[in-house]
């Protein structure tokens, strides 16, 4: 509401009505993004009249078209996914996961888990009122699977890099990791190595009133997102596209087919096991993700990796730590990593 | 009048607490401000997700970080 309030002192922008601004927002949105190509071809060979199929060229190339090409897509989808958050609190999905039985629930609360807001410092709060309503273990564990494994940013980022085919295979393996990986948590019966005060903690406060919240206030939380998250990730994402300019410009053609190809099949796991401990968001993975591929690194080993990095975090596992014991830790990172895995073997044998 | 932060410490409940701070300056009113980190503590609240905001015991808000401006409007100005 703020902001939109705060919109209207830019004047006449502000005094047309919702539906023409978003009208004209998208129209601009589209036209930038087709004239995108034929700029940086201008750019990059004829204004600063680099020789084309050089390695300089061809990597201030890609940057020039990749870096705006992303962010745009980044604004786009942030907004929009921004507006369907205001629908799926995560109050709400608590009410929808309340007394589902354990495979049903998995498989609901994986899907709920990709559009639920989630960060990882809510993390812990978040698993406390899961169980504190009686959601089963390994739904709760579904969810945290899947909250910062699958997001709108991964998905924008694939789709622009690769096309709908992986950007969609990434979302039905992730949430397939999710499930499985959650229900293989509950059957292992891991209850007891949760702290015990987490049993104990019973809400005193009533629970907050849902808000109501009109179109424009929607829209205004789409704006407050792109400000948040796309002010928060946009150096990763030039700098991620700046590695993989450079390697696209300058790394041989089929270099990496020998220990990232097809062939090497320890590379899966190898993958897998650096990319746990890495941390950093898609935004900053992706890019570097598609330069390996184009020089000949195998499609499940970089999407193991990208998984591994985003999906797995040092910093929340520390954070879970507060209410987890270390053997839930352990199962939690190595029944995911397995599932990851799986997913890198299969990539490889299909493509 | 007594509005409380709720977060763990991270980036965004610092933020919350300094926009808090800034609304409650504004305002030039005598309101009690305080910073709950416990998480058993901030489970009292029901919240999930962090930071949230309370004021004189209700949620307010929780996940987002309120600009001084709504802060101000919800302790009424």
């Amino acid at each position: 509401m703020e902001s939109v309030r705060g919109a209207e002192k830019a004047g006449t922008w502000a005094g047309l009505p919702l539906w023409l601004r978003g009208m004209l927002a998208a129209a601009g949105w589209w036209l930038i993004y087709r004239l995108l190509a034929p700029a940086a071809e201008l750019v990059a060979y004829r204004l600063l009249s680099l020789p084309r199929g050089s390695h300089l060229g061809s990597s201030v190339a890609f940057f020039i078209f990749e870096a705006p090409k992303v962010l745009l897509l980044l604004v786009l989808v942030v907004f929009g996914v921004g507006i369907v958050r205001t629908f799926f609190t995560p109050e709400r999905t608590r009410r929808m996961l309340a007394g589902r039985r354990e495979s049903v629930g998995n498989v609901l609360a994986a899907a709920l888990g990709i559009v639920t807001p989630f960060c990882s410092c809510s993390a812990v709060p978040l698993f406390l009122g899961f169980v504190e309503t009686g959601i089963p273990l390994g739904v709760t564990f579904s969810f945290l699977v899947a909250a910062p494994m699958i997001n709108e940013v991964a998905l924008v980022l694939l789709y622009a890099m690769f096309g709908w085919q992986v950007a969609g295979l990434y979302l039905v393996t992730g949430l397939g990791v999710a499930m499985v990986a959650g229900w293989v948590i509950g059957r292992l019966h891991m209850e007891r190595h949760v702290e015990p005060w987490v049993y104990e903690v019973q809400g005193e406060a009533e629970e907050a009133e849902p808000e109501k919240l009109d179109w424009p206030a929607r829209v205004g939380r789409g704006a407050e997102a792109v400000r948040e998250i796309v002010g928060r990730v946009w150096p990763y994402v030039l700098a991620g596209i700046a590695v993989g300019a450079g390697i696209h410009g300058y790394v041989p053609e089929g270099l990496l087919a020998g220990i990232m190809g097809k062939g090497a099949w320890w590379s899966v796991p190898a993958a897998v096991l650096l990319g746990v401990p890495m941390y950093s968001n898609a935004a900053g993975i992706i890019p570097v993700v598609k330069a390996l591929l184009e020089k000949g690194a195998a499609l499940g080993t970089v999407l193991a990796f990208m998984m591994a990095v985003i999906g797995l975090s040092l910093p929340e596992t520390i954070i879970l730590r507060r209410v987890l014991r270390l053997p839930l830790i352990a199962v939690f990172v190595g029944v995911v990593a397995i599932g990851i895995l799986i997913v890198g073997f299969l990539f490889n044998l299909i493509f | 009048m007594k509005v409380q932060i709720l977060g763990t410490g991270c980036p965004k409940c610092k933020q919350l607490l300094a926009n808090a701070e800034q609304a409650v300056a504004a305002l030039g009113r005598p309101v009690e401000i305080e910073k709950v980190e416990d998480l058993r503590e901030i489970m009292k609240f029901r919240v999930l997700t962090t930071p949230a905001l309370v004021i004189d015991g209700q949620v307010k808000a929780a996940g987002r970080v309120l600009s001084p401006d709504e802060i101000k409007k919800l302790l009424g100005s």
